[in-house]
């Protein structure tokens, strides 16, 4: 399997890997894939008293194209509002890190993950 | 910038032709040309005297007889031509029930699916989670019209040796015939077929430092057996595979296998200890787990699972290294290997369990190199794995509701 370049860069130098407490104010925690089917994607958000995303976590079990997938979400919804975060697509990630057809569904699971975590993050802040 | 190439630790895929072995080909392919089945002429009868030392060369690695040993284009047409031809022959006569096992090479699998859709029913044993055949369940799914057993002497993914003195037994007792694709053992341990209850025993060159493209098939001729021909044509190899003999080839397979037999139990040696070496490098790190019985097992084979780190990407990591990744992922079926499946091995780790296979070439620095690599990169990935972070954390992953696709 050959990777594009921007996958080797993600892979290579993946961004904002992490973890943020659960429980920490204003966090949210998607978990989406099973080991099973070889992937397993954890995007954490922190959104701040206006919204917006303030700053993102991910730990990623998966091949190149998952942990780029789930790398480059976190550098997308920081700045955006979950509103915002919510709009992104996996074909705009797929397409970002020019993903083969038979690995579109690491960009699926990406997107799962930004849903879980934006719900994640409302159920346990629903006030804001 | 062109990067060096990789260390090669793939030697169950592939290995290299050895260059004593290139060496005695190259003149069959210019000077001593002619066609094995020329009998009227000098050409022809030089061809011929190759071909036939060649294949004495190859009955000797095994304890065969000359006459014994047909010539193939490879291991997968030997086992296409010993399990129909045994199957067409004698399915009318003895019955039309065959077994084999689980982990076989998709060279038997697919040929007994194959069986299957000819009206033929198979029996696909299970493995012990060693990775061994249970021969109490082996001796149970014999039947009276059972007419052939299809096993494999050494494991390609796990390098696991089979007992296949035990179970030719067995099939000696039934009157049943005895199939071994051996494609994987040739120049790696012992075979003397004049002592085993063995009838068709499939081999390779390529797996043995010989060229691609050659192989043989070894059938038993006290007691005598038959196979029904599947390519038809001059006549050639007394009528079991037509088609002009390739002397080159021939003559490159007869070589490896007599440098194999010469050089065997000194490479053996040599190769076992590079393997624990390899082991004892990365034994230090958590949570690695190795993939079948370690003293039923070839020396040259390696296949370990890094638990909580998937597969194919480790493999990225490890591009300085030609392994093999018992993942399948680079297929969209996303399937782990059906050989660890079959040992029971949970899914995340048969997703992340890499073959290493050494050989004639590999050395020591390249070994130190491949486990430094090997504990970097796994902790690395660790350190990016959910699943790492949810195991250090006490959580039991198998109680966790997974969010599966």
């Amino acid at each position: 399997m050959t990777y594009s370049a921007r996958v080797i860069d993600h892979y290579e130098n993946p961004r904002n890997v992490g973890s943020f407490a659960q429980d920490e104010d204003g966090v949210g925690t998607g978990m989406v894939g099973a080991p099973a089917c070889g992937d397993v994607m954890k995007l954490q958000i922190k959104v701040g008293q206006d919204g917006v995303i303030e700053d993102a976590r991910f730990k990623t079990y998966g091949c190149g194209s998952a942990i780029a997938s789930s790398s480059l979400v976190t550098e997308w919804v920081k700045g955006k509002t979950v509103g915002e975060a919510l709009e992104i697509k996996n074909s705009q990630i797929a397409e970002e890190l020019a993903l083969p057809p038979v690995k579109i569904h690491c960009s699926v699971l990406a997107e799962d993950a930004i849903r879980a975590a934006v719900a994640d993050y409302r159920k346990k802040h629903p006030n804001r | 910038m062109t990067s060096p190439r990789p260390i090669y630790l793939d030697y169950s895929a592939t290995t290299p032709v050895d260059p004593r072995v290139a060496e005695k080909m190259i003149p069959y392919l210019t000077n001593a040309f002619g066609n094995p089945a020329s009998r009227s002429h000098a050409f022809g009868w030089e061809a011929e005297a190759a071909v036939e030392a060649a294949r004495a060369e190859v009955a000797a690695l095994v304890g065969a007889d000359a006459k014994e040993i047909i010539w193939t284009s490879g291991a997968t047409e030997s086992d296409n031509l010993a399990i129909k031809g045994a199957a067409h022959f004698y399915g009318q006569e003895k019955g039309r029930h065959l077994i084999t096992v689980k982990t076989e090479h998709k060279a038997v699998l697919d040929v007994m699916r194959e069986m299957e859709r000819q009206g033929f029913s198979v029996t696909y044993l299970d493995v012990r989670e060693n990775g061994l055949m249970d021969l109490e369940a082996f001796a149970a799914a014999l039947r009276p019209d059972t007419s052939l057993v299809s096993v494999m002497l050494v494991n390609n993914e796990i390098g696991v040796i089979q007992p296949i003195e035990a179970i030719g037994a067995l099939c000696r007792e039934k009157g049943v015939l005895f199939h071994v694709d051996a494609a994987q053992a040739t120049g790696k341990i012992a075979i003397d077929l004049s002592a085993l209850p063995v009838d068709l025993m499939s081999f390779s060159a390529h797996k043995t430092y010989g060229p691609k493209g050659i192989g043989a098939l070894y059938v038993r001729r006290r007691p005598r057996v038959r196979l029904e021909a599947q390519m038809h044509g001059g006549g050639h190899e007394r009528g079991f595979r037509s088609g002009t003999l390739a002397t080159h080839q021939i003559v490159g397979m007869g070589e490896a296998f007599r440098l194999a037999r010469e050089e065997m139990a000194a490479e053996t040696a040599r190769v076992r200890k590079l393997r624990d070496r390899l082991l004892a490098g990365i034994s230090g790190m958590e949570a690695v787990y190795v993939n079948g019985d370690m003293e039923a097992r070839i020396a040259h084979n390696l296949n370990v699972s890094f638990a909580y780190v998937e597969g194919e990407s480790l493999m990225m990591a490890l591009k300085e290294l030609a392994v093999s990744s018992g993942s399948a992922c680079t297929s969209a079926s996303l399937e782990p290997s059906y050989v660890l499946r079959a040992l029971g091995r949970e899914d995340e780790l048969a997703h992340s369990s890499i073959r290493f296979t050494l050989g004639r070439f590999t050395t020591e620095a390249e070994i130190d190199t491949a486990a430094a690599l090997l504990r970097r990169h796994v902790g690395r990935l660790r350190e990016m794995s959910p699943l790492w972070e949810m195991a250090k954390a006490g959580i039991d992953l198998k109680a966790v509701q997974w969010s599966a696709r």
